[in-house]
């Protein structure tokens, strides 16, 4: 099958009905793929890496990575323990678990869940976009238990004390509620880029000596240069960090240092901040005409007494990306806090008339 | 999609004619400078890559400004309103209850400037922010990546279409006339300001931008700003942008919600609360 057939057999192949979207890789698995019409793996095949030597390029040589990804999927983080000693699900029990996740949930009273606005219909939720079908039970490579390594103590100790404290004082102000409410940052952009419940969609740009990644929410245009120019002095601290890049034959390899220390890496213990020590190195590639592969690695010698790993696909989507405009909608902070301020008296006057 | 395309062709076509038509017309207008290319892309059209930013006093007031007090009196010298020729000829050709709305805007520009409020620019406003900005092309399309407010566009260049939705920096269709880059953009969302001075369009507004190389170091920029809603005729603004050349010179963070949040939510604090000292 030449490339564009295969890109042909994908697109038939991925736009299945919702719910049994696949990314197929590599002959046999897609032959799989179209006779079941369902689900495929994850791990790239021989065939696919032969053909990656005839993917397009763009003109400055770079394997050409650009276009609208999604990153939607399932699969946990980490390993539940219901999971412990299995890396991956049958095919039934992964079937199973997109549809549960596709399933329609009702919210439940009084929760913030049920006066939030739905996000079926009014944002990009999960059954709004392709679903990376993958059988693992884990994002997490390395360990190879599939859970994160355990926090050093006095890390854990002082995660403890900022959850503790941001549950105490969660509505006195603006600066107590979290980063993506305030517009500051979606942890989910990373890096790591961690999928997220909606808008859980990016697009990468190449021009010469560049590449660009950009998440959809929010959307900080990170521009990560290729030409192996030093980090910014580690007196700059930035949100995001500093993304420097190369290419590793066919791998785009991304580092970033230079964290702000007060970030954190979604999924891992609350108030667990990457410190300004981290180094979160990114490595992108193809797997086929429509999917790319995401690895990273995580070290912060503050926290964690070895790095870790984790994987996800990339499957394209047609797009295209909208502006994510947040600070200049974000109704939700004035909200939040006004039915504080209003919680707040009421709790007052019920004090005074007791 | 092709009737929309050739909408979008004849809207450029028109709005550069009207640039033409009018900018000779207008009060001491200077021809636009002629393009000098010191280096091509792999499709040959003008390499303008880079990091680049206006110096120029455009971002307080669009029109001639001597210095004068800032709007904030504790801020001293440091928030004095340094001084400007204007970049725009003469004054903006407001429609009378516009521009007793900007006066209105410049008496309330403290609480009302979106920039206080770390909103996104919008276009051309982007563009001379007193904060870097980077030019990528790739092989299809131009990113244009802003410093401020971690500001974005995309220019399609081969796949033109209409905005699909307002938002704040607009749509932006471009083309290479010669060796000018002519973006064309649409669909603003109406309440960006033009500058720190009250200047400002509306949702109709209709920006085409001309970069303009001057060379390896510099680029023209003109933008010419249609909005029948607010101003009597288009009119120009014109103004040089330098590139960064240091070396290494990259964009840096300036996610600047975090400096707004007592601006916009202070009064929602809970009782006893102080503001964080910073």
């Amino acid at each position: 099958m030449d490339i564009f057939a295969r890109k042909a057999f994908r697109r038939r192949c991925i736009e299945a009905p919702r719910g049994t979207h696949g990314a197929c890789h590599g002959r046999p698995l897609a032959r799989a793929c179209a006779a079941a019409a369902l689900l495929c793996l994850l791990a790239a095949t021989g065939a696919a890496a032969a053909e990656r030597a005839k993917l397009p390029r763009t003109s400055d040589g770079q394997p050409d990575l650009q276009g609208y990804w999604t990153n939607n999927t399932v699969v946990p983080l980490q390993r539940p323990a219901a999971y412990a000693g299995r890396a991956e699900l049958s095919e039934d029990e992964a079937r199973a678990r997109v549809a549960k996740a596709l399933e329609p949930t009702e919210a439940e009273a009084g929760t913030d869940a049920d006066v939030h606005y739905q996000l079926t219909d009014y944002g990009l939720d999960i059954t709004q976009r392709k679903l990376n079908i993958d059988r693992r039970t884990a994002l997490i490579t390395d360990p190879p238990d599939g859970r994160l390594p355990a926090p050093r103590p006095e890390a854990a100790a002082q995660a403890k004390e900022r959850a503790d404290f941001a549950r105490a004082h969660a509505f006195d102000g603006p600066e107590t509620r979290p980063l993506g409410e305030r517009c500051l940052v979606w942890p989910h952009q990373g890096p790591p880029i961690m999928p997220t419940g909606y808008n859980s969609n990016l697009e990468i740009r190449q021009a010469p000596g560049f590449v660009v990644i950009i998440t959809e929410m929010l959307p900080d245009p990170r521009v990560v240069p290729l030409d192996n120019r030093p980090h910014i002095p580690s007196g700059v601290k930035q949100w995001l960090g500093d993304s420097r890049g190369h290419w590793d034959g066919d791998t785009l390899v991304i580092e970033t240092t230079n964290y702000s220390g007060r970030t954190q890496v979604p999924g891992t213990p609350q108030g667990l901040l990457l410190t300004p020590a981290a180094r979160v190195v990114e490595r992108i590639d193809r797997t086929g005409p429509d999917t790319l592969r995401y690895r990273f690695t995580v070290e912060d010698p503050n926290l964690w007494d070895r790095p870790w790993s984790a994987e996800y696909p990339l499957t394209r989507i047609d797009g295209m990306r909208f502006e994510y405009a947040c600070q200049e909608g974000n109704y939700g902070m004035t909200n939040t806090l006004s039915g504080a301020r209003v919680a707040d008296r009421a709790a007052a006057d019920k004090g005074a008339a007791r | 999609m092709h009737a929309a395309r050739a909408r979008t062709a004849a809207r450029l076509w028109l709005a550069v004619a009207a640039t033409f038509a009018l900018g000779a017309g207008a009060a001491g207008a200077q021809p636009a400078p002629k393009a000098i290319v010191a280096k091509r892309t792999a499709a040959g059209k003008p390499d303008i890559s880079g990091v680049w930013e206006a110096l120029s006093a455009a971002y307080w007031n669009l029109e001639d400004h001597a210095a004068t007090f800032g709007p904030v009196a504790a801020l001293g010298a440091q928030g004095a309103v340094p001084p400007g020729i204007g970049v725009v000829k003469g004054q903006i050709p407001y429609l009378p209850a516009a521009l007793a709305q900007r006066d209105e805007n410049y008496k309330n520009r403290l609480a009302a400037d979106p920039e206080v409020k770390c909103y996104l620019p919008g276009v051309p406003r982007a563009t001379y922010m007193p904060q870097p900005f980077q030019i990528l092309q790739t092989d299809t399309d131009i990113v244009i990546a802003y410093q401020y407010a971690s500001g974005l566009r995309t220019i399609f260049m081969k796949e033109h279409s209409e905005a699909p939705v307002d938002s704040w920096m607009g749509w932006s269709n471009g083309r290479w006339e010669g060796d000018v880059l002519v973006v064309d953009v649409t669909g603003q969302i109406g309440q960006s300001w033009l500058d720190r001075a009250g200047n400002y369009a509306t949702a109709s507004l209709h920006v085409v931008e001309r970069y303009i190389p001057q060379g390896p170091d510099h680029i023209w920029y003109e933008a010419t700003l249609e909005d029948p809603a607010v101003f009597s005729r288009p009119w120009t603004i014109s103004l040089p942008l330098y590139r960064h050349v240091e070396p290494n010179a990259q964009l840096l963070e300036f996610k600047c919600e975090e400096f707004a949040e007592e601006v916009l939510y202070g009064h929602l604090r809970k009782k006893g609360i102080p503001p964080p000292v910073h």
